[in-house]
């Protein structure tokens, strides 16, 4: 390859090749290999899925009833997610309806689900890239807590609080013994946070992690559990019961009440904690506008969050649903996940194999054919040691999904920018604000930081939401209605003899769909294609990136040895590798006996 | 100097009263009785943090989510007071070489003393290179780690019986830990995921004796595997009254009926599920309306639809547990479902019967 140019990038492999293997909080397994050069800026970017599971084999020939939970196991960080999209796939093949009520109480699981995971992710997995801890160490608590108070109402921000935690954490550090903060890369010149801030943060890794266990809450309420609820094809399984004999083992006013207060919860914690905070932080990085990569050109959504039961068309969905192209953000294109030409899977940088690679497959005719080949001129190592991959050659576990040809980044910053673009007052009034609070540009918002910075507009969003989808199902209730379920056609006796459909939900990270085939009442094909294949997509045919590769491009690295810009703009995406590399059709069942040891 | 848990919770403002009444509850909790709660008290006050080393093989994470949902004790307190989360891809701040080389270092420090928890499990298939960490297959960190560690505990499902990704045809050929790992004790903590009290309980069970909790045949703690959901589920009265839910959403799924008819796998699944509930007690699968999928046992994934009703439960009998059931399960299954069938119908007009006159007065 040497030198060529890709939707606006300039790629160069030839200068020094570093390796971060593992790439640690995400979800799932995932290396990244760079290439700097003499100033160490990434000219290079190679991102690989490094598991699979094969999860489509294991659904052939099983009852479509049950595929949510097998789906649902696809990711434990996103729970419900792919339960959802699943049940709405099998809904879609059998015309099934469901209940006003059943449509209120999954979208609040939905909306629960984007709250934590926001959250979560904004702490526990991608804080540590912008708040040096053990520079925490050095922060005066008064001032610390002259800065909390400046910025938010929260309680818990006394000098006293500030000092006790400090102390905490000084014992901590001081016991040698320092858990999973350890070897990480404190002191380096890319962290730019002040000591107090650095502090305040820290104080705030921990309250989210004491209130992301609050969150969930409303999945067990409606679920029975969280991680991993409970669903159902046709409606959801919990029955409503306000008034009559035995309502005390159904959905009555004592649960409606927990949920109330949940959400009332969540909109606080987001508002006076999470959103400051971001701001806070984005205000010491907003010199450092890296990582942007596909955001600018191409971003895709298809939508969610149905208004009103069953529709399923973009002007229902209060999430936003379209793709920009090229750059042009003038223009928002349909999306029909039906149509055969627009959303297809290549292999070319795969491990996977095709009759003909050349062609991409529309997930209903969508084949994988595991094919674990480690190879190239440029590869290193040997088939179960390897030191450098060719990213000339196969060097994924993960497919190359494209939109009409097109490699697109799906997330909360696609959903903003399309909302925005839409000019949907709810996406585009708060983007205006923060980048009025921070003084900086629209094009800012391309960033690593605008994806982080979408995210957090997003959790607040879905906060609110659920309170929204609260207030309808109360309302529904108090109109006299309390279906929860429709089973007319639960008996797969009454389904027809063969039917397909598709299902999709936005999950936290991004875009996702489920297509289902059933022949005989069993389902005899299905596929996914999720939020991480498109981002952490490898190269196509014609060297096309995906947008993990491409964010990466143009970076400059404050220490070459500490890949702590790489793990930013990673971590921005929130990717999630068990998701992304699960992906094989019926037809790769044969390699299963092949290599058995 | 190493901070105990006792100085962090009184650094805190905890009293030492409330100390001891949680060293009490915690014994409670663990069904061991008060009289032990003094030897927790003196465990968290004395000891330095046991180092865990948390390898994730295939897996979806949901065990990692589930753990930081412990309310009692929080994850927070477990993390920084009562062990020395070393190494966990999830939550560690370093990665690349960094992270790898703090397993080399656990490795030699702490030789033979740390504690390696497992969630997920290794793939054998293509040399195991469908799972790859720094390069090389999964199953070879593993064994690696599990050389000098002091015992294993496998998280969830995925470790301790396969899940998901083992269910038929097992494309990865994903095993247990136990099927490579034959030399170490293995405490396996079922469920996709576990309860996250249990986990945590398990955990401070361990750090609190100094020993492994007692295990079934299968290597499961007996204190939270050692009976069915079904013998301690709130709805068993109306199992045993011969009262069903018959369809999603109808009067009986209202009224929070048994949900054995919808194929509910409480008869058959040991787990905690029906006591300890979940998310610090607020609910578990069957107070929110839908059958247990029977999560925690091995193999649940290839016994039929979820929704096919469980035909191998005897119809009375609390007292027995896994071993016992293991054992005979398969030579009473048919008698019993003929005679749960001919019990409930006759309870069942019994019932009707007497719930029409209640109503009517």
């Amino acid at each position: 390859m040497g030198v060529y140019e890709t939707q606006g990038f300039k790629l160069d492999n030839s200068g020094k090749r570093v390796v971060v293997d593992p790439v640690c909080r995400i979800e799932g397994h995932l290396r990244v290999e760079v290439n700097l050069d003499a100033d160490n800026v990434i000219r290079n970017a190679v991102s690989t899925g490094t598991m699979w599971r094969g999860l489509e084999v294991i659904l052939k020939g099983r009852d479509p009833r049950d595929a949510w939970a097998f789906t649902e196991r696809i990711c434990g960080v996103c729970t419900g997610t792919h339960a959802l999209t699943s049940v709405r796939a099998v809904e879609d093949a059998l015309d099934i309806k469901i209940p006003e009520n059943a449509n209120s109480i999954r979208n609040m699981m939905q909306l629960c689900l984007q709250v934590h995971d926001h959250l979560v992710h904004f702490y526990h997995l991608h804080a540590l890239d912008w708040v040096d801890v053990i520079s925490a160490l050095k922060a005066d608590p008064k001032r610390t807590s002259e800065l909390a108070q400046s910025i938010s109402s929260w309680p818990l921000s006394s000098p006293g609080y500030f000092r006790d935690l400090q102390n905490r954490l000084k014992k901590f550090v001081e016991s040698g013994q320092l858990g999973p903060f350890a070897n990480g890369y404190w002191g380096n010149p890319a962290y730019k946070l002040p000591a107090e801030a650095n502090l305040m943060a820290v104080a705030h890794y921990l309250e989210a992690l004491d209130f992301q266990k609050e969150i969930v809450k409303i999945h067990t309420v409606f679920g029975g559990k969280n991680p991993h609820p409970n669903w159902l094809v046709g409606g959801v399984p919990c029955a409503i019961n306000l008034n009559d004999t035995g309502a005390v083992g159904a959905i009555n006013i004592e649960r409606l009440n927990l949920v109330k207060s949940i959400i009332d919860q969540s909109i606080e914690f987001t508002e006076k904690v999470y959103i400051p905070d971001l701001l806070a932080i984005a205000s010491f990085y907003k010199g450092w506008l890296h990582g942007g990569g596909l955001s600018s050109k191409s971003v895709l959504s298809y939508g969610d969050i149905p208004d009103r039961a069953n529709d399923h068309s973009a002007k229902n969905l209060l999430l936003p649903r379209g793709a920009i192209i090229n750059g042009d953000l003038t223009k928002v294109h349909e999306v029909d996940l039906r149509d055969p030409e627009q959303i297809q899977e290549f292999v070319v940088h795969s491990w996977y194999k095709y009759a003909d690679e050349s062609k991409g497959l529309h997930p209903f005719d969508g084949v994988t054919e595991a094919n674990y080949k480690p190879e190239g001129k440029n590869f290193k190592g040997t088939r179960t040691k390897i030191e450098r991959l060719d990213e000339e050659a196969k060097y994924s576990w993960i497919k190359a999904p494209r939109w009409r040809g097109h490699a697109m980044e799906v997330g909360p910053l696609a959903r903003y920018i399309i909302g925005y673009v839409q000019k949907t007052p709810e996406f585009k009034e708060p983007v205006d604000a923060v980048l009025k609070h921070l003084d900086v540009p629209l094009t800012a918002l391309f960033s690593t930081l605008g994806r982080t910075a979408a995210r957090g507009l997003e959790c607040q969003w879905a906060a609110h939401k659920m309170r929204y989808f609260y207030d309808k199902l109360i309302a529904n209730i108090k109109a006299g209605d309390s279906s929860t379920a429709n089973v007319e056609k639960w008996e797969p006796s009454r389904w027809p003899k063969e039917a397909k459909g598709v299902g999709f939900t936005e999950a936290p990270r991004g875009a996702l769909a489920h297509w289902i085939r059933i022949k005989d009442t069993k389902i005899d094909n299905y596929q996914c294609v999720v939020p991480t294949t498109w981002n952490g997509s490898p190269r196509d045919g014609k060297g096309q990136i995906g947008a993990f590769e491409a964010s990466l491009l143009n970076t400059p690295m404050a220490k070459a040895d500490e890949p702590l810009e790489i793990l930013r703009t990673i971590h921005s995406f929130d990717p999630c590798l068990a998701c992304s590399t699960h992906v094989m059709s019926p037809d790769g069942q044969e390699m299963a006996v092949v290599k058995v040891r | 100097m190493v901070e105990t848990f006792y100085e962090t919770l009184r650094r805190q403002g905890i009293t030492r009263r409330s100390f001891l009444k949680f060293c009490s509850l915690t014994a409670t909790s663990l069904g061991l009785g008060p009289a032990l709660a003094p030897r927790i008290a003196h465990a968290l006050e004395t000891k330095p943090r046991t180092p865990v080393i948390w390898l994730h093989g295939l897996e979806c994470t949901c065990c990692s989510e589930s753990f930081i949902r412990s309310a009692h004790p929080l994850a927070k307190d477990v993390v920084l007071s009562m062990l020395s989360l070393d190494y966990d891809d999830t939550l560690m701040a370093a990665a690349g070489h960094q992270a790898e080389a703090i397993l080399e270092e656990i490795k030699k420090k702490y030789k033979g003393q740390y504690i390696l928890a497992v969630e997920g499990n290794p793939p054998l298939n293509e040399g195991g290179m469908y799972c790859i960490q720094s390069g090389k297959p999964f199953v070879e960190k593993l064994k690696y780690m599990a050389a000098d560690a002091k015992a294993i505990i496998s998280w969830g499902s995925c470790a301790s019986w396969g899940c998901v990704q083992a269910a038929k045809p097992n494309p990865t050929q994903a095993v247990p830990v136990h099927k490579v790992i034959t030399d170490k004790p293995t405490i396996k903590v079922p469920g996709c995921p576990p309860i996250a009290e249990v986990m945590t309980g398990v955990v401070t069970y361990m750090l609190t004796f100094e020993r492994i909790p007692e295990l079934d045949r299968q290597g499961r703690p007996k204190m939270f595997y050692g009976q069915r959901i079904h013998d301690k589920c709130y709805r068993r009265p109306h199992f045993d009254a011969g009262q069903f839910v018959e369809a999603w959403d109808d009067d009986a799924a209202r009224r929070g009926y048994c949900l054995y008819k919808m194929g509910c796998k409480g008869p058959t699944t040991y787990n905690a599920c029906s006591t300890t509930r979940w998310n610090n007690g607020v609910s578990f699968p069957i107070q929110s309306g839908h059958g247990c999928i029977g999560c925690s046992e091995d193999g649940f994934w290839d016994k039929g639809s979820f929704y096919d009703r469980v035909t191998d439960i005897k119809q009375f009998g609390i007292e027995s547990n896994a071993d016992k059931v293991g054992g005979t399960a398969a030579a009473v299954a048919g008698a019993a479902v003929a005679a749960h069938a001919a019990v409930s119908a006759l309870k069942r007009a019994r019932i009707n019967h007497a719930d029409e006159n209640k109503e009517g007065n």
